[in-house]
C-alpha cells in the first residue's frame, strides 16, 4: 500500500456497536478518522406517515415502537400531545403512576446504555449486573400492561387500567435497592483505569457546538449546559418534585457517563416521591368523549357497548389546532408536533426524535480520534435506530 | 400564560413587513413570517432573543386547503429563558425553495434534509442537500398527501376480510 493513503471503510449497518442499523463510512488515514458519514434509514418504517391514516387512539401503539429501549416516554410525549390539543386534565392518581412509570423508563434506558457502552469498550461484567436490574424494570412494565417492551399503557386522559396492588411494593423495592446496584457500577467502572483511559477526553464537544448542533439531553448537560425540560419546561406535573439536574464540566465521554449515573439516582429519588404520594383514585378523566368506558359497563349495558364501540370504530374527535410537546426522554428532547383539522385522525405528526439531532454530532465529536474512539463515541451519544429512522 | 411574549413584540417592531400573522394557540406562540425573510427572523430570534436552539425543522402539507401547499415550520427553544417560539413560513408548490437555516443554526443539517427527502422542497445554500431516510434512488416524497400510504403503483390496503 502507498504511504499515504486514505483509507475508506464501512462500519455497519450490522455492526456489534452501531447500536441497531447505523451504517457509518468512514474515511481513515491510519487509524486516525478523517471524515464520518452516517448512513441512516435502514428501520424507516413511516410512522408520520402511518399516523395520518390512523385515529388518535390507533396512533398510540405505533410511537412505543419508536425508541423501544424507553417505550413509555414516547407513549407519554405523544398523550401530552394529544391531551394538549383536546384540553384535558388527567386524575391526579394518572399523573403520579405517569411519572413512575417514565422515571422507570429512564432508568432501563440508561441502563441498556451503561451495559452496551461499557460492552463496546470492553468491559463485559457490567452488562450482565444491568441487563438483571433492567429485568426489574420489564417485569414491572409486563406487571402493569401485559406487554414487556410495547407498553400502550396510557390512554389520553389519563391510563389504560389501574395498576394492581402489587406494583407499589415492587416498585419500592427496586428503587430502594438500585442505588446499591449503582454503587456496583461505579465500583466496576468509575474509578477503573482502563476505564477512565478510553473516555476521559474522548467525544469532547464544546456548550456552544452543543447548542448549536441542537444535541439535548444527557449529552448537552454533559457539555456544561443546566437545561433539563423536566425543571425548565414543567410537564406532566414535575414542577412538584424535587430533583438535581447534574452538568459536568469537561464535555467528553467520561462526564456525560457521570452525568447519566446521577440522573439514574435522582431518577430513584422522584419514584419514591411519587410513591409517597400515591393515593387511590380514578384513573382515568371524566371525559365520555375521548374516555373508553369501564369493561363491566361495556359487558352489562347497552349504552356501554354503544359508546365502546363508537370510540373503537371512529375514534374520536379532536380539536382543530397545533401543538407542539417536548418532554426530556431518556436521550433528550422527544417532541411532538401534532396539527389536528379536527377529524379524528392526524392531519400531520411530527415526531423530533432526540437521537436523530444528536448523531448529526458525530462527525464534530470523533473527528481525529482513532477508530476504536468512535465505538466510545456512538455509546455516548446513547442512539437507538428504531427513532432515528421511524 | 400572558398575552405578550417578550419575542413577538420585538419581531413585530422589526419585521413589521414580513409578518403574516402572530396567533397564539393553546399557550404556544406562532409568527407565521414570509420565506424570503426566513433566515433574518431566525437569525434575529438567536441574536437578540437569546433563542439559541433550533429544535426542529419540518413541512406540513396543506393540499387542497391553502393557497400555497406547504409550510415550514421551525421550533426554537431559549436556554436561557426557558421557552420556546415556532416561527412558521408558507411555501408554494410552484416555487419549492427555501433558504438553509443551516447558516444560522447547526442543527438545520439534518432537519432540512429530512424535509428535502419527505417532502420534496428544496433548501438553497445547504451544504449537504441529499436524501437521508430514504434511498438515493427514491422517486417520490412520501410525505406529500398526494402520495399513496401504499407507495406508488401498488393496490390499496382495504382492510382485514374477515
Amino acid at each position: 500500500m502507498a504511504k499515504n493513503e486514505i483509507m475508506t471503510i464501512n462500519m455497519g449497518p450490522q455492526h456489534p456497536s452501531t447500536h441497531g442499523v447505523l451504517r457509518m463510512v468512514v474515511e481513515l488515514d491510519g487509524e486516525t478518522i478523517l471524515k464520518i458519514d452516517p448512513d441512516i434509514g435502514y428501520l424507516h418504517r413511516g410512522v408520520e406517515k402511518l399516523s395520518e391514516y390512523r385515529t388518535y387512539h390507533q396512533t398510540l401503539p405505533l410511537t412505543d415502537r419508536l425508541d423501544y429501549l424507553a417505550p413509555m416516554s414516547n407513549n407519554l410525549g405523544y398523550i401530552l400531545a394529544v391531551e394538549k390539543l383536546l384540553g384535558i386534565e388527567v386524575p391526579e392518581r394518572a399523573q403520579t403512576i405517569r411519572i413512575i412509570m417514565t422515571e422507570l423508563t429512564r432508568l432501563e434506558s440508561h441502563l441498556v446504555w451503561l451495559a452496551t457502552h461499557a460492552l463496546d469498550i470492553g468491559a463485559m461484567t457490567v452488562f450482565i449486573y444491568a441487563f438483571r436490574e433492567r429485568e426489574a424494570v420489564m417485569e414491572t412494565y409486563e406487571l402493569i400492561s401485559g406487554a414487556r417492551m410495547t407498553s400502550n399503557f396510557y390512554r389520553a386522559g389519563g391510563l389504560s387500567q389501574d395498576v394492581p396492588p402489587e406494583f407499589e411494593k415492587k416498585v419500592r423495592d427496586f428503587v430502594t435497592t438500585m442505588p446499591g446496584y449503582l454503587d456496583t457500577y461505579e465500583g466496576l467502572l468509575t474509578n477503573n483505569p482502563i476505564w477512565r483511559k478510553r473516555i476521559i477526553g474522548n467525544g469532547v464537544i464544546s456548550a456552544e457546538d452543543a447548542t448549536d448542533i441542537g444535541i439535548t439531553g444527557p449529552a448537552l448537560r454533559g457539555s456544561g449546559v443546566d437545561f433539563d425540560l423536566r425543571r425548565d419546561i414543567p410537564y406532566a406535573g414535575y414542577e412538584t418534585y424535587q430533583f438535581k439536574v447534574p452538568t459536568g464540566k469537561n464535555c467528553d465521554t467520561f462526564d456525560r457517563y457521570a452525568v447519566r449515573i446521577i440522573e439514574m439516582r435522582e431518577a430513584c429519588k422522584i419514584i419514591n416521591q411519587a410513591l409517597d404520594r400515591l393515593k387511590p383514585g380514578a384513573v382515568l378523566a371524566d371525559a365520555p368523549q375521548v374516555c373508553y368506558p369501564p369493561k363491566e359497563s361495556v359487558y352489562n349495558s347497552i349504552e356501554g357497548l354503544i359508546h365502546h364501540f363508537k370510540i373503537a370504530s371512529e375514534g374520536y374527535p379532536v380539536p382543530e389546532g397545533e401543538v407542539y410537546v417536548g418532554i426530556e426522554a431518556p436521550k433528550g428532547e422527544l417532541g411532538y408536533y401534532i396539527v389536528s383539522d379536527g377529524s379524528s385522525k392526524p392531519y400531520r405528526m411530527r415526531i423530533r426524535p432526540p437521537s436523530f439531532v444528536n448523531l448529526q454530532a458525530i462527525e464534530k465529536m470523533a473527528k481525529g480520534a482513532m477508530l476504536a474512539d468512535l465505538v466510545a463515541v456512538i455509546g455516548t451519544l446513547d442512539i437507538v435506530l428504531g427513532e432515528i429512522d421511524r | 400564560m400572558s398575552d405578550k411574549n417578550r419575542a413577538v413584540e420585538k419581531l413585530q417592531g422589526k419585521f413589521e413587513a414580513s409578518i403574516l400573522e402572530v396567533k397564539q394557540d393553546r399557550g404556544d406562540w406562532i409568527v407565521t413570517v414570509k420565506k424570503e425573510a426566513i433566515i433574518a427572523v431566525l437569525a434575529f430570534l438567536k441574536k437578540e432573543c437569546a433563542f439559541s436552539m433550533l429544535t426542529d425543522v419540518t413541512a406540513v402539507d396543506y393540499l387542497g386547503t391553502l393557497d400555497d401547499r406547504f409550510m415550514m415550520v421551525y421550533q426554537l427553544t431559549s436556554v436561557a429563558h426557558k421557552d420556546r417560539i415556532r416561527i412558521k413560513a408558507p411555501v408554494s408548490e410552484a416555487d419549492c425553495r427555501v433558504e438553509s437555516a443551516t447558516q444560522v443554526f447547526g442543527s438545520a443539517n439534518w432537519l432540512e434534509r429530512e424535509v428535502f427527502d419527505l417532502f420534496g422542497i428544496t433548501f438553497d445554500k445547504h451544504p449537504d442537500l441529499r436524501r437521508i431516510l430514504m434511498t438515493p434512488d427514491w422517486v417520490g416524497y412520501p410525505l406529500r398527501k398526494d402520495y399513496p400510504l401504499q407507495g406508488p403503483g401498488r393496490e390499496p390496503y382495504k382492510g382485514r376480510l374477515s
